[in-house]
C-alpha cells in the first residue's frame, strides 16, 4: 500500500509540475531565507572578527575609527587620514611593540596595492605558493586571487592604476615586476598586491628615478648648474619601471619620516605593554589613535545583529502569510480531487491510503524543500564570507 | 452460491432526507449478464454499491459469489471489492495523471497485498489488446477520445478478473455507435472472464444485449 501510494503521490506531483515547483519554490524560501540571513551573517561575523582578533593593535591619524579598520584590515578602498611614517618609528622606540608600516592608498587593476614590510607576511602567517618575497624596489608578491584572476605570476609585470588621468602633476603608472605569489589564504590577503611599502612611496611621486645629470651625456635635460645645483628641463625623462639597470638612479627627496603611511599594525609581546600603549596614546596631543580591532568590530556587529534580529522577524511574519496561503492552496486541490479520492475508495482503497497519498505529496514537497534549502544554504555558508569580505573591501 | 442473493435488504442514508430502500427479494445467476433499468434517483446506483460492499445495508443478507458481505469488517469488505469485483464509472474516473497501463494497474496499486509486478504487465497488455488499445499503453486519459477511456476503464475492471463486474451508466456520455461497443465490449469481457455483469442504465436501445432486465421499480417494495 505504502509503495503504491508515494508512487501515485509522485506521479501526481510530476503531472502537476507547475503547481508542485510553485509549492517547492515557495516553502524552499520560506525555510532558506531566516537560514540564511542568520548563517550569512554569523559566518560574515566570525570571519571579520577572526582576522581582526589576530591584529592586536593599530595605530593610525585620528579620525573614523572604523574606516582605519577596514583599510588596514580589509584594504577597503575609502582611505583614512595618512599618518607619517615616524609614528612606526616612535612605536618601535617605546620598545613596548613592534610595528609593521601600511600603505594603501593605490590600486591595480582594481587589486589594492599593499606598501609594507616583511615583516606583514610573517604576522600574517603567509607562505609563498611560488616564487620568492620582494627584496628590491619595484618588485611585488600577489595574492593568490589576483594571480588567477589577473593571470600573472614570477617574471610578469603589473602596472599600478592613475589616480585620474586628467591630473598631469598626479601620480603615474609604476610598472612593478611580481617576483612572487602567495598561497591561498582565504583572506583578503589574496586579492592584494603587496610591495615594499618605498614602492608605494614611488608610485606616489615621492621617489623617482632618471638619467644621471651629472653625467656628460644628459646635457640636454639640463636647464642650469649653479654650485653643485643641477636643475632639469622638461625633457628629463623619468622612469616608469625599476629595472636593474636604473635602480641606482632611483631616490627620495627628503627625509622619509615625513612620508605617509595608512596605518600601522602595533604588535605588543604582552597584555601589559599592549596596556601601556594604549594608554600613552589615550591623549589627543599625538594626533593618533591606538585602536583594538576587535573592540572596533565588536561595535558595528552588535549594529548588524540588531538589524538582522528586525530582518528575521519580518521573514518569519512572511513566512506565516505563505504558509497561509500554501495550506490555502493545498486545501482547495484537495477539495478539487474529492472525485478521484472516492474512486479510490470505491475500488478498494482504505482511508489510510488515500492519507498516506496525501501525505506523501507534502512529504515530496517538504522533502525536496529542505534539500534544496540545505543545498542553498552550503552554497551561501561556502560564499558568505567571500561576498561579505568583497563588499568591505569595494 | 456463486452468483448473488439478496433477501429482505435495508438500506437508508443517514442525511439524504428519508431516503430509504427496501429490497425482498433478488437472485442473480452466476455469469449472468443483467441490465437494471429505472427512474433517476431510485437508488439504483445505492444497489451497486452494496453489492461492491462499499455501503453496509442496515438489515438484510447480500451474498455475491460465494461470500457473505453484510455482516463483513470494513477491512473484509476492502478485500472483497479488490479481489473479486470490478467497477466501470459512467464519468470514467480515470486519473489523468497516469498513464492507460498505470490506470489499469490501479486496483493492485491500492491493494496492500498485491503482488504488483507478477504477471502485471502481461495482464495489461493482454486487457489491452483484447479491446484494441495495445498502442496506448503509455498515453495519457486526456491525450485518448472518449471511446477509448472508457475501454481503458473496462480493462481496469477487468484486471483482477472480477467474479462481478458492476457498470454505473457507463454509456451515459457516448455516442450512439460507441454506446453498442462498449455494452458488446462488457459483455464479451464479462463472458470470457465467466463474470457476472450488472449495468444500469437509462438507455432502452441496449437492453436487447442483456440475458436479463431488471425494471428497478418493480424490484424494490415501496
Amino acid at each position: 500500500m505504502m509503495t503504491g501510494a508515494f508512487f501515485l503521490g509522485w506521479r501526481y506531483l510530476r503531472f502537476h509540475r507547475f503547481k508542485s515547483l510553485v509549492l517547492l519554490a515557495s516553502v524552499t524560501l520560506m525555510m532558506f531565507l531566516p537560514t540564511a540571513t542568520r548563517l550569512l551573517v554569523a559566518d560574515s561575523a566570525t570571519a571579520l572578527t577572526a582576522r581582526a582578533q589576530a591584529t592586536p593593535l593599530l595605530l593610525g591619524e585620528r579620525g573614523g575609527e572604523l574606516e582605519l579598520v577596514l583599510n588596514a584590515l580589509y584594504f577597503h578602498a575609502e582611505q583614512p587620514p595618512v599618518l607619517p611614517y615616524s609614528a612606526l618609528g616612535d612605536i618601535e622606540a617605546s620598545g613596548l611593540a613592534s610595528g609593521i608600516p601600511l600603505y594603501t592608498r593605490f590600486r591595480s587593476r582594481g587589486a589594492p596595492i599593499v606598501g609594507t614590510s616583511l615583516d606583514y607576511f610573517a604576522f600574517r602567517n603567509l607562505q609563498l605558493a611560488g616564487g620568492r618575497m620582494m627584496g628590491l624596489l619595484g618588485e611585488a608578491v600577489v595574492g593568490a586571487n589576483v594571480a588567477s584572476e589577473q593571470a600573472v605570476g614570477p617574471g610578469d609585470h603589473l602596472v599600478s592604476s592613475p589616480e585620474t588621468v586628467f591630473d598631469l602633476a598626479g601620480v603615474y603608472p609604476l610598472k612593478m615586476q611580481v617576483v612572487g605569489v602567495l598561497a591561498r589564504s582565504g583572506s583578503p590577503d589574496d586579492d592584494a598586491v603587496f610591495v615594499d611599502v618605498r614602492t608605494a612611496w614611488v608610485i606616489q611621486g615621492l621617489g623617482h628615478g632618471h638619467d644621471d645629470l651629472a653625467r656628460g651625456d644628459s646635457s640636454a635635460s639640463v636647464l642650469s648648474r649653479n654650485e653643485g645645483t643641477i636643475t632639469a628641463n622638461a625633457s628629463l625623462k623619468q622612469f616608469n619601471e625599476i629595472t636593474a639597470e636604473n635602480i641606482r638612479d632611483f631616490h627620495f627627496h627628503g627625509g622619509t619620516s615625513g612620508f605617509p603611511l595608512s596605518a600601522v599594525i602595533v604588535v605588543p609581546p604582552d597584555d601589559k605593554s599592549a596596556t601601556l600603549l594604549r594608554g600613552r596614546y589615550q591623549n589627543h596631543e599625538s594626533g593618533y589613535q591606538v585602536l583594538v580591532p576587535g573592540n572596533v568590530l565588536d561595535d558595528l556587529l552588535e549594529t548588524v545583529f540588531t538589524i538582522q534580529n528586525y530582518v528575521i522577524l519580518g521573514l518569519m511574519m512572511l513566512s506565516l502569510a505563505t504558509i497561509a496561503v500554501v495550506t490555502l492552496v493545498f486545501l482547495l486541490s484537495q477539495q478539487l480531487r474529492r472525485g478521484e479520492f472516492m474512486t479510490l475508495k470505491r475500488m478498494g482503497a482504505s482511508r489510510s491510503f488515500v492519507a498516506t497519498l496525501i501525505a506523501s505529496e507534502i512529504g515530496f514537497v517538504l522533502l525536496g524543500s529542505v534539500a534544496l534549502s540545505a543545498l542553498m544554504s552550503w552554497v551561501t555558508r561556502h560564499y558568505a564570507t567571500e561576498f561579505l569580505l568583497s563588499l568591505v573591501t569595494l | 452460491m456463486s452468483g448473488i442473493q439478496i433477501s429482505n435488504l435495508q438500506f437508508s442514508y443517514a442525511s439524504a432526507g428519508g431516503f430509504r430502500m427496501h429490497i425482498p427479494r433478488l437472485d442473480i445467476a452466476a455469469g449472468e449478464c443483467v441490465a437494471i433499468v429505472g427512474p433517476s434517483g431510485s437508488g439504483k446506483t445505492t444497489l451497486l454499491n452494496l453489492m461492491a460492499g462499499t455501503f453496509v445495508p442496515r438489515s438484510g443478507e447480500i451474498n455475491v459469489a460465494g461470500q457473505r458481505l453484510d455482516n463483513m469488517s470494513d477491512a473484509a469488505r476492502r478485500r472483497f471489492r479488490i479481489d473479486r469485483v470490478g467497477q466501470v464509472f459512467q464519468a470514467f474516473e480515470l486519473l489523468d495523471y497516469l498513464t492507460v497501463s498505470e490506470n489499469i494497474l490501479l486496483p493492485r496499486l491500492i491493494d496492500s497485498e498485491s503482488r504488483k509486478n507478477s504477471g502485471s504487465q502481461q495482464r495489461i497488455q493482454s486487457l489491452l489488446s483484447s479491446v484494441g488499445l495495445q498502442d496506448k499503453a503509455d498515453k495519457r486519459p486526456d491525450e485518448l477520445s472518449h471511446g477509448e477511456r472508457q475501454r481503458v476503464a473496462v480493462c481496469r475492471a477487468m484486471l483482477n478478473r472480477p467474479a462481478l463486474l458492476l457498470a454505473d451508466e457507463p454509456t451515459g456520455n457516448l455516442d450512439q455507435a460507441n454506446k453498442q461497443k462498449v455494452v458488446e465490449l462488457l459483455i464479451s469481457q464479462a463472458r470470457t472472464h465467466e463474470s457476472m455483469l450488472l449495468m444500469v442504465t437509462h438507455d432502452h436501445s441496449m437492453l436487447d444485449a442483456f440475458e436479463r432486465v431488471i425494471d428497478f421499480a418493480e424490484l424494490v417494495e415501496k
